[in-house]
């Protein structure tokens, strides 16, 4: 029974496993959907859906499956008038309910769709406390204050909305993870590129069990506390960003990874740099790519050690010639006697644990203008897509050495 | 439903009937709740409103990032242990005085049922959940050192709160019950200051919250105030005795609802450009 409901949340995307279906089948066999459709909605989602993101998917796919079950009004109306002066609510014990349940069983919705279309064109007048006809107090499917172990609950006490109805609201459009893309999100993944470490400096004020049994044991059973220091990130990380020029369409998401990787405390160093196009003997210390404003990138190429974690960030697509020869360098002015790709090989080599995140979406690097040069830049570095999965990639990519 | 023990929400707790169910059908099921939400949306205090309802105990577990699952179960505390060795005022060979429960131990030799609140479990380290899968699955843990095996007495109802900072793992998920707190609207969120300032008037209220409102509509806000910010707020209105007119205009005391500099600014500018449309709408309203 709702089978294929299951396979409907499946197609949109939610996450569903058996394990949880089966918490939901056995969740409905002890009655907490109580007989209602916006009982099950919310019985359903609590015990299928993990995740707010998913909510809005788990909308669609009840709307789908449960399509057509708003009444029309005027049956509505007639129903309403039957379902006057019920009999008060039935007390169901628990052995009443299972034997109800055996005999029953829990219908397909399909067919108990069919059969309430049926009944509502034959019944004619209120009917209290029966098996069959929609009213109050009894085993039929239909009515409510009664009990049927999959029935639909009409009139009574309600949320006011029918469930169908909530769910085409689909209030939680906002929190689809794949539309939505922020700081907090980039956060989160770069939380992911960590190493724990205790051969760093600090202060030593956790006890070392192990050395210290050792160290006991050495002093002849005197007690002897051995101190070490806690184990913290040792991940240092050089961010290369390239701005200005044809990356300027990518300035929100860019800025968005770039609070991002500031706001993230837990490294225990950071570089940051610019470079427009290509990677040159200058690097810049902010956006403006100010040669004032700038360091060698021999001296970082030379002065931090190869454990540093490289992101470049661009979309790698140029001129071939700015990265190929000699004096590419789009400014004016700022000659370079090495080409680009020299810089690029260097800093590859040096750097060992490196990545390339293109803004660019992955399906257009084989037809960009540019593409040319995406492509070697791209067998040098592996390069991913700057989204929250290809960061994701990125980073278990960044973890272990080329 | 035949399970004796059935949340209706408390008294100084608002609680949405969707809410309500989920925590109902957590229990009936007898699967953790998992409650997420924007911040100050009263997760924490759902534990103990549940607890207050119910009529029991409240066991909080406060998760911070260095806690381990360990800590929960027990602690064995040898350094105690090999002190008093050497000092010799007491008999170390019984190893069980040195055992020590955490909060889930505690949880589980409770003499009658508990509400075990495990809060904000996304803080902890990313195998964190992982780690507690069996312990909250058969409800016992094993203590190599004393060779006992300590199973709950009583099943515990378990809350878990998160703030999103991580993504929990799914075998941890899939056992759990899921809950989302929505932001209250404006009807619900009269209910709630109500209960908490039950003299405040109408009107100040009213323009209070269409203040708080329009606040969280403007697009770009980095921290969006949420509820506890709002009680700040009008308890700082009433003390400071403000009219109700001026409140929307102005909204005075704007540092109990922003905590930060660009939300501050950004909400100001807005203000200014609203404050000279609003005498041309007025206008119109002759």
């Amino acid at each position: 029974m709702y089978t294929n409901f299951f396979y409907a949340l499946r197609r949109e995307g939610v996450p569903v496993s058996i394990t949880e279906w089966m918490t939901l089948m056995e969740a409905l066999s002890v009655g907490l959907a109580e007989s209602s459709l916006s009982g099950f909605y919310y019985l359903a989602r609590a015990i299928l859906v993990k995740s707010e993101s998913h909510f809005d998917q788990y909308d669609l796919a009840f709307q789908t499956y449960f399509q057509g079950l708003e009444t029309p009004e005027q049956l509505l109306d007639q129903v309403s008038q039957w379902m006057e002066n019920p009999l008060p609510p039935k007390m169901f014990s628990e052995e009443e309910r299972n034997e109800l349940l055996k005999k029953l069983g829990l219908p397909d919705w399909e067919s108990l769709k069919a059969a309430l279309e049926e009944r509502l064109r034959t019944q004619d007048g209120a009917h209290h406390g029966g098996g069959n006809w929609i009213g109050t107090g009894g085993t039929s499917p239909f009515g409510h204050s009664g009990f049927h172990p999959g029935g639909v609950r009409i009139g009574g006490e309600s949320y006011g909305q029918s469930a169908v109805k909530v769910a085409a609201e689909r209030n939680y459009r906002d929190y689809r993870s794949d539309e939505t893309l922020g700081v907090r999100q980039f956060e989160v993944a770069l939380r992911k590129l960590r190493q724990f470490s205790t051969r760093l400096d600090g202060v030593k004020d956790q006890l070392d069990l192990e050395d210290t049994i050792d160290e006991t044991c050495k002093n002849a059973g005197r007690l002897k506390l051995v101190w070490t220091r806690p184990r913290k990130n040792s991940v240092k990380v050089i961010v290369l960003m390239d701005v200005g020029g044809s990356m300027t369409p990518y300035a929100n998401i860019c800025s968005q990874l770039f609070s991002a990787v500031h706001k993230s405390s837990h490294f225990k160093d950071l570089k940051f740099y610019y470079f427009h196009n290509c990677l040159y003997d200058l690097l810049y210390l902010d956006a403006s790519n100010n040669p004032k404003k700038a360091v060698k990138t021999e001296d970082i190429l030379r002065s931090l050690n190869s454990d540093y974690k490289v992101i470049i960030i661009g979309d790698a697509a140029m001129a071939p010639s700015e990265l190929m020869m000699s004096d590419g360098n789009i400014y004016w002015g700022i000659g370079n006697e090495e080409p680009g790709i020299t810089w690029l090989e260097r800093v590859a080599k040096k750097f060992p644990y490196n990545v390339w995140l293109n803004p660019l979406p992955e399906k257009y690097w084989e037809r960009v203008h540019g593409s040319q040069t995406l492509k070697i830049v791209r067998d040098m570095f592996p390069m991913f897509e700057l989204t929250l999965e290809g960061l994701d990639r990125a980073i278990k990519k960044l973890m272990v050495r080329k | 439903m035949t399970d004796p023990l059935f949340y209706q929400g408390t008294e100084d707790y608002i609680v949405s009937s969707d809410l309500q169910n989920s925590v109902n059908i957590s229990v009936a099921l007898k699967r953790p709740l998992l409650i997420k939400g924007e911040p100050g949306t009263g997760k924490t205090v759902l534990a103990e409103s549940i607890a207050r309802s119910l009529g029991l105990n409240l066991i909080i577990w406060n998760i911070k990032s260095t806690t381990k699952a360990q800590d929960g179960l027990y602690v064995y505390d040898t350094v105690q242990r090999l002190y008093d060795s050497q000092f010799g005022d007491q008999n170390v060979s019984n190893i069980k005085q040195y055992i020590k429960l955490g909060k889930l131990g505690e949880a589980f030799e409770a003499n009658e049922r508990v509400v075990l609140l495990i809060d904000e479990i996304d803080k902890a380290d990313l195998e964190f959940p992982n780690d507690l899968l069996w312990e909250l699955d058969v409800m016992n843990f094993y203590i190599p050192e004393t060779g006992e095996t300590i199973s709950s007495k009583h099943r515990p109802i378990v809350i878990i709160t998160s703030n999103a900072e991580k993504e929990l793992p799914d075998a941890f998920l899939r056992r759990c019950i899921f809950h989302y707190i929505d932001f209250p609207d404006q009807t619900m969120m009269e209910e709630i200051v109500h209960v908490h300032f039950p003299d405040l008037e109408n009107q100040l209220l009213a323009e209070a919250l269409k203040a708080f409102y329009w606040l969280r509509s403007i697009t770009g806000l980095q921290k969006k105030p949420s509820t506890s910010e709002l009680l700040d707020w009008v308890q700082a209105l009433t003390i400071g005795g403000i009219e109700p007119a001026k409140i929307a205009q102005e909204i005075p005391f704007l540092g109990a609802l922003l905590k930060k500099n660009q939300d501050f600014d950004l909400t100001l500018r807005q203000l200014h450009t609203r404050g000279t449309e609003a005498p041309s709408r007025a206008k119109r309203g002759w």
